[in-house]
């Protein structure tokens, strides 16, 4: 009987990451300016960006700090995965617009 | 008129970096600048493809669909480049010394020129899709005139081509005998920055784990800056390269080593 709980639970516990969803954060680009600017995401896993561009343009979604570019198009949306990242403040910035469009992940 | 000078001058000085490159390569070949001109034609006109088709590549494949594209595209850059510097060895300094014999440029049909020209294509998709996305952006939504714009974007270019220029005329000034050597070094250092380009791609699309980061010289060398990018682009120089990257990067030049050793001993032993 205690051999088939122990075998039960670590199933479940092996099974359990594969249960646990991405945190998903969303970032709008509008008027050239993310909002929020300024995204807390956990340190050590990864996560999924949606970024919402509301401008008739397109932007140019870039970071040095976590390595990622893409190019998102006027009134579209694009997704970027990030991470797993240490903690720490990550700067990204719109590549297309870099005097307004600035933005940091902060990792805890 | 400024930030379309800059941005100009950034995307396009990857490209005439590149161009120098496979000029410098193909010096003395016939037809180079006809066929590098091809390349370029068709990297023009795919990035003015890809740029309309920008949004759907992008949604596609569960919204990796640029990422998995970049890599692709690069993928086939890298095999070319590999091809191109293991056909050269065999047959690259047979031509260069029949030239040295005959004291003109040699003209047969040479298949570094076809492979070098589909490079020069792919290099500009990478670069000319947000080039063009960039433009059409702010000419519709900036306030300033499009002549100023536009006057920018020129400036920026021309200064870019002015640095391939001189890069080009810097590779050959040295002799024919160097001039291969030094080239096909740079080929092979260009295959291992594309290279490891891919594997940054490719962990973006959450298709490769990232291996952490192997080391940050942003301190000693920005990417963003004027010589960070020409060595970004002359040999994949990055400021904060992952483990993937750098594997993808020595696992070519292993690789690249690895082809010409063996190649090298079957033509010998002919």
């Amino acid at each position: 009987m205690r051999k088939n709980i122990v075998l039960a639970l670590i199933l479940a516990s092996i099974s359990a990451p594969a249960f646990a969803e991405t945190p998903t954060f969303e970032i709008v680009i509008k008027e050239h300016k993310f909002n929020p600017s300024t995204v807390n995401i956990p340190a050590g896993q990864k996560v999924k960006l949606v970024i919402k561009n509301q401008d008739p343009t397109p932007e140019e979604f870039e970071s040095h700090d976590f390595n990622r570019e893409k190019v998102i198009a006027g009134n579209s949306e694009g997704l970027i995965f990030v991470g797993p990242l240490d903690a720490g403040e990550y700067k990204f910035f719109g590549e297309f617009h870099e005097k307004t469009a600035q933005g940091k992940i902060v990792a805890k | 008129m400024i930030a379309s000078f800059i941005i100009c001058f950034r995307e396009f000085l990857e490209i005439a970096i590149i161009i120098s490159i496979v000029f410098a390569a193909t010096r003395g070949v016939c037809g180079n600048v006809r066929w590098i001109g091809i390349g370029v034609l068709g990297g023009l006109a795919g990035s003015a493809l890809i740029a309309v088709f920008a949004n759907k590549i992008s949604s596609s494949m569960e919204g990796m669909g640029q990422e998995i594209f970049n890599a692709g595209i690069l993928g086939i850059a890298v095999v070319m480049l590999v091809w191109t510097v293991v056909w050269m060895q065999s047959h690259g300094r047979a031509l260069a010394q029949k030239m040295k014999q005959v004291g003109k440029a040699v003209c047969e049909g040479d298949a570094s020129l076809y492979s070098l020209a589909a490079v020069v294509s792919v290099a500009m998709w990478r670069e000319g899709a947000e080039i063009v996305l960039f433009m059409a952006g702010i000419l519709s939504s900036s306030s300033e005139s499009v002549i100023s714009i536009f006057a920018g974007a020129a400036a920026g270019a021309m200064l870019a081509v002015i640095v391939g220029v001189l890069l080009y005329f810097g590779l050959i000034k040295l002799s024919t005998r160097h001039l291969f050597s030094v080239t096909s070094g740079l080929l092979i250092l260009l295959a291992c920055g594309m290279s490891a380009q891919v594997a940054g791609y490719l962990n973006a699309a959450d298709i490769l784990p990232a291996l952490g980061q192997v080391w940050d010289s942003s301190w000693l060398l920005a990417q963003d800056s004027i010589v960070g990018k020409i060595l970004h682009a002359m040999l994949g120089y990055s400021e904060r390269p992952s483990g993937i990257q750098l594997t993808f990067y020595i696992g070519t030049f292993g690789l690249i080593y690895f082809l010409l050793k063996i190649t090298k001993k079957v033509s010998h032993e002919k």
